[in-house]
């Protein structure tokens, strides 16, 4: 059992507030993935988690305990660096084993943990090697082994693969999901990166300037981002924004006026709204589609062909348009094309930058992995986890 | 840029010379102490006829391991102290800084610009009083405060080099600060740490005027050795030579073994 509860957590510095209260509760067993541009804080949350930071207001509390007063070994918490932060004259056995040998523990009883986590991280062969001996893959296995060996409750990471390059993250990244599963332990995990977040996270906490924007599934907050920022920083190419204005709304949508002069009914919830009303339509790349009748238009400015999607750059009067549309289309550079979207896919933001609720969820938004839940019903049920 | 080959010749002979300029007197003083008094003061010459002469002068009058010994214990347990109180001082300046450290530091070092002689009486009133004047304790104390602020400089510069990521990792191992030094600390800037306390060494072995003033007989080290020949009865010159060729050995031949672990010491950051 490994539960995490942030209250109102703050933290200053001098005069820079940067964090202004978080509020946060972390499950057992979940994958948290804290994002957020750099500079946002997630960093400094993660610090004052691991202890290495004080917090200058708030609670942080794990499974109950109030630990703001403990020390960050005490904590039971294990993390890893971006840095990895190896001991470069200690051997990868000995950097796996420096907690238990401070800790006290036998030789023996050190060897076995260690070459139990070597052999989960594949490590086994490395055990004599220093750090500057090993790879990038390999020195951040090391640092996720001298986390593992310390048997910990909630497991930090902080942008561990951001040091990598493009095909070991990829590697590393199934690579810790797998461990999550294998270890069944709480992970928080702190990226600025939203795929890692995306494809890793049970739960995803968006940070800005310090303060949680939405706390969500992935799917939840690709579908039903609750704010323009949010909107913008989650998914891949970034989704695109047009200015248009309100023209009707009902209990089955707003009716908006598109740039064009071309009119869609969005349905998400917009009573109270008046005519003419300023708004901004959120559509993304991928649900954007070529179509000859369609509202839109733009000119070709650059074309990628990625092979099996290409990624088409419009120019929409002032503004850039990204389209993703299939790998086979024969349209080139400067060609004037036409564009629409199926309404329920776009969403709609108020002058505030807020999202105009959808009136669907979408069926996908509520979904958690699986099998890790299967796993820990399973587990929970097991007569000697009782004990 | 292709350097031609004059050019680098050019270059090696002005580095020849600047190196011969500087080595000049330690080569004369060696060469002094190998001629007769009265070879010493006349015409100089590069040559003549070698004699211990001198050597034999100085072994007689003086017991020259005594000194060496005094010198001996005082600059490495001067460098010893030193190391001790500079290592949890610059650990704490460079780890956790607050927002006058950089001033401390600035203060610290700015004692070095004060004349010795300024503060001589009263340390040698306090020394009296203490009953610490030519005793090699009270020596070691004065070499330590004196060599406190460059070793706690040095050291603050070779820390600031480490990582904070990888303290910061043993103290989620759970180690606590003197295990963070000792585990940690200690064994990735020994490099630093070495040529600190060689520096240290150094200067306390070829320190005279706290050492002339504060001993006598029984702590006086080398330089108080060397001293003694500049008697009442005149400057002799052979003998003056003599006893400096033997007060230098020991430190030069130490700072010759120790040369690769200096470079690196000073290089650290550089090259790392």
């Amino acid at each position: 059992m490994a539960t995490l509860q942030l209250t109102q957590v703050a933290k200053r510095f001098d005069d820079t507030e940067v964090l202004k209260g978080i509020d946060l509760e972390v499950n057992d067993r979940e994958f948290v993935v804290f994002v957020g541009p750099s500079g946002c804080g997630k960093s400094t949350l993660l610090r004052i988690i691991a202890g290495l930071e004080s917090a200058t207001s708030g609670d942080i509390v794990v499974d109950g305990e109030r630990i703001n007063e403990v020390g960050p070994a005490d904590r039971g918490l294990a993390m890893v660096f971006q840095s990895y932060a190896l001991y470069p004259h200690m051997t990868v056995e000995d950097n796996m084993g420096f907690s238990l040998r401070l800790a006290g523990v036998g030789k023996a009883q050190r060897r076995d943990k260690v070459r139990e986590a070597a052999r989960i991280l594949q490590l086994e062969p490395l055990l004599d090697r220093k750090p500057k001996a090993l790879s990038g893959g390999q020195r951040q296995r090391v640092a996720i082994g001298r986390a593992i060996v310390r048997n910990p409750s909630i497991f930090l990471f902080d942008e561990p693969l951001s040091n990598l390059d493009a095909a070991l993250r990829v590697q590393m990244r199934i690579e810790l999901a797998r461990l999550h599963e294998e270890l069944d332990a709480t992970m928080i995990y702190v990226t600025h990166d939203q795929i890692e977040a995306m494809t890793m996270a049970d739960k995803i906490v968006v940070l800005q300037a310090g303060e949680v924007e939405q706390v969500g599934s992935p799917m939840e907050l690709y579908h039903h981002p609750r704010n323009r920022f949010v909107a913008g920083f989650i998914g891949s190419p970034k989704m695109n924004f047009l200015p248009v204005t309100a023209s009707a709304a009902d209990s089955d949508g707003v009716e908006v006026q598109l740039p064009g002069g071309g009119q869609r009914k969005v349905p998400v919830k917009g009573e109270g709204l008046s005519g003419g009303e300023p708004l901004e339509l959120g559509i993304r790349p991928e649900h954007l589609v070529l179509d000859d009748e369609g509202p839109l238009e733009g000119r070709i400015q650059v074309l990628e062909r990625l092979g099996g999607q290409t990624s088409l750059y419009l120019k929409m009067g002032e503004q850039l348009i990204t389209l993703m549309a299939d790998g086979d289309v024969e349209h080139r550079v400067h060609d004037l094309v036409r564009f629409g979207f199926e309404p329920q896919r776009a969403h709609l933001f108020d002058a505030e930058g807020l999202a105009l609720e959808s009136l669907q969820r979408h069926p996908l938004s509520r979904l958690v992995r699986q099998d890790s839940r299967e796993r820990s019903e399973n587990s929970r049920a097991r007569p000697e986890d009782d004990a | 840029m292709n350097t031609s080959r004059t050019q680098r010749l050019v270059l090696a002979v002005v580095a020849w010379s600047i190196t011969f300029v500087i080595f000049f007197p330690i080569l004369w003083m060696f060469l002094t102490g190998f001629k007769t008094e009265a070879q010493a003061i006349a015409d100089p010459t590069l040559f003549f006829t070698p004699t211990l002469e001198s050597y034999a002068a100085i072994q007689s009058r003086a017991n020259y391991f005594h000194f060496a010994l005094n010198s001996v214990y005082v600059a490495f347990g001067s460098t010893l102290l030193a190391l001790l109180i500079g290592i949890p001082s610059a650990y704490s300046m460079a780890f956790l800084p607050t927002k006058r450290t950089k001033g401390t530091l600035l203060w610290m070092l700015s004692t070095k610009m004060l004349p010795p002689v300024g503060v001589l009486v009263p340390i040698y009133l306090i020394f009296r009083d203490l009953g610490m004047l030519d005793t090699r304790i009270g020596l070691i104390v004065v070499y330590t405060l004196m060599n406190l602020p460059i070793v706690i400089w040095m050291l603050y510069t070779f820390f600031k080099d480490l990582p904070k990521d990888i303290l910061e990792a043993g103290r989620m191992d759970g180690a606590s600060t003197h295990q963070e030094i000792l585990f940690l600390l200690i064994p990735l800037t020994l490099p630093g740490i070495a040529s600190t306390g060689l520096l240290s060494v150094i200067l306390s072995w070829n320190e005279a005027f706290w050492s002339l003033n504060l001993t006598s007989s029984r702590a006086a080290p080398l330089t108080a050795y060397i001293a003694s020949f500049s008697s009442p009865e005149g400057l002799f010159w052979a003998k003056l030579s003599a006893a400096s060729t033997m007060a230098v050995a020991p430190i030069l031949i130490f700072g010759w073994l120790t040369q690769k672990q200096m470079v690196r010491g000073l290089t650290f950051g550089a090259v790392k």
